[in-house]
């Protein structure tokens, strides 16, 4: 802040230039990604649709996925644990939703409050685990991710005698708690949006005249409302400095009287319920359940926190690091498809980008705390 | 001194006893300690001074004897307790996050709240203010509030964990070793905000292996060994290598104290 509040100043504290006060910021890094990835985008891709209004909804919603998973994941990170399970968490609450809604003919709305309750109680279960064995997180939760991929395969082929669920979307029809995961809105905007031609609109078939991007799906709103959340959470409220300290000294932290444990198990119940969210939006936007749902997707969730300026070791980050990290995957992986390019060079590029954000972050490190 | 030595002590230690099943870490250690004094607290390693403060703060429950906070007993169930009383430890390894801000650090497990539409913010202008304000008192020079904790040297970050104890009303205050992995400039200015401290009222123990350091700042010395103390010198009335027989129980050193030239 501002240095009159100090009568006297020390000579050997130099004066932070404002290049290095920015570079210690967490979301340098993200800020500099989403720069670069949008200009070489433009460049690569900028007549290929992909800035478009299907092409910017395509990318948003594939960014918006990559959010609500890397919200959850970055706070935990922040409160110094892993939680590799959520890929199969999410396969799993999408079909819990099935099994309940179609399978068993409950209410939709029912079953969706009764998946979110058993996965945020899983992730509680995770919590409590991690921290009466003492175990590092990253180990429980890999068994966790077997389990749950395992029940995920199990459930359905035992009850249904297959791996895949559909039929949701039929039983969503009309329900309160479907439309606000698979709902979208804006819809009357995006039609007067379309009458004066700022957006394309079919231009034949029975819906013609009717744009071709209808509305802001549920899935984006989340994902915003999650980050919003997420970013109050950590940077205003006194919880969040709670989860800084949780991941940055937990032995300190409990010294200042600091509840750790209740951060770290309520931070796994959050990224479980980010996990449900995913799982919920996909489920109403496919309409079918699978047992293959959410694949690797633990590891793209830690990426997109890790590219967003987060330790690795905890106690530093930002949910709107993450968001951007986020927004990076998101624009890259559907980016390379507009521009045309194998699109199995995706996984070339998350692991250097992977590698050159690890470096940089350690690079950060050193300049906050004065390491050398 | 003298006045106050008279006053009642403001948390007396009455024969505490701590074994840990055969062992006998504390075998009836008695203190008191007064406001506005210095109180050393000396031993080797081994002598039983952890576990002493630790029953001190509440972490470790006496086998047997009394702890009487003025004039009422009072036998801590947990830190929690003793913090209530107005005991606040500031330990070996400082309660301090080095990724996060000084005035973060400050308000850990305190913060500062303020309400905006029935939700309770925690309020970064009034942490931030206080901290600069208490940092100055304690004459330290931050580069501003947000600034990182890791930055800080020892010396600096046990001032900051020092200034923070008292800032949230502790009127005893216990040094685990405060000065143990500190440079000579760095222990000044801690032996320096000791005596700010003191000043202010509160009563400090402070607990070291470094004679020099004791009496540099403590108006009052007690040896522990083998879980036993040897009763309580006031300043003036002990030389340093009286204390320094003491805390090695006599013998040992003092046959080595020729070949190292006295200067253990």
């Amino acid at each position: 802040m501002s240095n009159e509040t100090t009568t006297a100043t020390d000579e050997r504290v130099k004066e932070m230039s404002s290049f290095r006060n920015a570079l210690i910021r967490p979301e340098l890094g993200g800020i500099i990604g989403t720069i670069a990835v949008f200009a070489v985008f433009i460049f690569l891709a900028g007549d290929s649709g992909m800035f478009s209004s299907q092409g910017v909804m395509n990318w948003s919603i594939v960014s918006a996925q990559f959010m609500i998973i890397a919200v959850g994941a970055c706070l935990l990170m922040i409160a110094g644990e892993f939680d590799l399970s959520v890929g199969s968490m999410i396969g799993f609450a999408g079909m819990l939703i099935a099994i309940f809604g179609v399978t068993f003919g409950w209410p939709m709305w029912m079953a969706i409050l009764l998946t979110f309750a058993i996965c945020t109680a899983i992730g509680a279960l995770n919590g409590f685990i991690c921290i009466r064995t003492g175990l590092p997180s990253f180990i429980v939760t890999l068994a966790f991710l077997f389990i749950l991929r395992g029940f995920t395969i199990f459930l359905p082929q035992t009850i249904e005698r297959k791996t895949i669920i559909g039929g949701i979307r039929e039983a969503a029809e009309g329900d309160w708690l479907g439309v606000v995961f698979g709902g979208k809105i804006l819809q009357g905007f995006f039609v007067y949006l379309g009458d004066l031609g700022i957006i394309s609109v079919f231009e034949r078939g029975t819906r013609a005249g009717q744009p071709v991007v209808d509305g802001i799906p549920m899935m984006i709103i989340w994902a915003l409302g999650l980050v919003l959340f997420g970013h109050i959470l950590l940077t205003k409220t006194r919880f969040g400095n709670w989860i800084f300290a949780s991941g940055g000294d937990a032995e300190a932290a409990r010294n200042s009287g600091v509840p750790v444990n209740k951060v770290k198990v309520l931070m796994f119940m959050f990224t479980a319920f980010c996990a449900t969210v995913f799982a919920t939006c996909q489920v109403m936007e496919f309409g079918s359940a699978g047992a293959d749902r959410g694949l690797l997707k633990e590891f793209e969730a830690i990426i997109a926190v890790v590219i967003g300026g987060a330790l690795l070791t905890g106690g530093y980050g930002s949910v709107i690091g993450a968001a951007l990290g986020a927004l990076i995957f998101g624009v890259v992986q559907q980016g390379l498809f507009f521009a045309g390019v194998e699109s199995s060079l995706f996984r070339v590029f998350l692991g250097v980008i992977l590698l050159g954000a690890v470096i940089l972050n350690t690079y950060i490190r050193r300049l906050i705390t004065g390491e050398r | 001194m003298n006045a106050q030595t008279e006053s009642t002590p403001i948390i007396e230690m009455r024969n505490i006893r701590k074994t840990y099943g055969p062992v006998i870490a504390l075998a009836g250690v008695s203190i008191k300690i007064y406001p506005g004094e210095c109180h050393c607290l000396l031993g080797d390693n081994g002598a039983g001074k952890s576990t002493f403060i630790k029953t001190m703060s509440g972490v470790v429950k006496p086998t047997d004897g009394d702890i009487v906070v003025n004039g009422d007993i009072q036998n801590f169930d947990n830190p929690r307790d003793a913090m209530e009383a107005g005991i606040a430890t500031v330990h070996q390894h400082l309660a301090m996050i080095p990724l996060m801000s000084v005035s973060r650090n400050f308000f850990l497990g305190n913060e500062p709240t303020k309400k905006i539409a029935g939700i309770s913010f925690y309020d970064r202008e009034k942490a931030d203010h206080e901290t600069m304000e208490a940092m100055r008192k304690m004459g330290i020079n931050l580069r501003g509030p947000d600034q990182a904790v890791g930055t800080l040297s020892g010396g600096e970050r046990q001032t900051v964990a020092i200034s923070r104890a008292v800032h949230f009303g502790a009127k005893v205050l216990i040094l685990d070793e405060p000065t143990s992995a500190l440079g000579v400039r760095q222990t000044s200015n801690v032996l320096a905000t000791i005596d700010k401290v003191r000043k202010e009222g509160v009563a400090v123990v402070f607990i070291t292996h470094n004679v020099r350091h004791a009496l540099a700042v403590g108006d009052r010395f007690t040896v522990l060994n083998r879980g036993t103390t040897h009763g309580t010198a006031e300043r003036g009335g002990i030389t340093p290598e009286a204390l320094q027989d003491l805390m090695a129980g006599g013998q040992e050193l003092a046959s080595l104290e020729g070949s190292l030239g006295g200067t253990v």
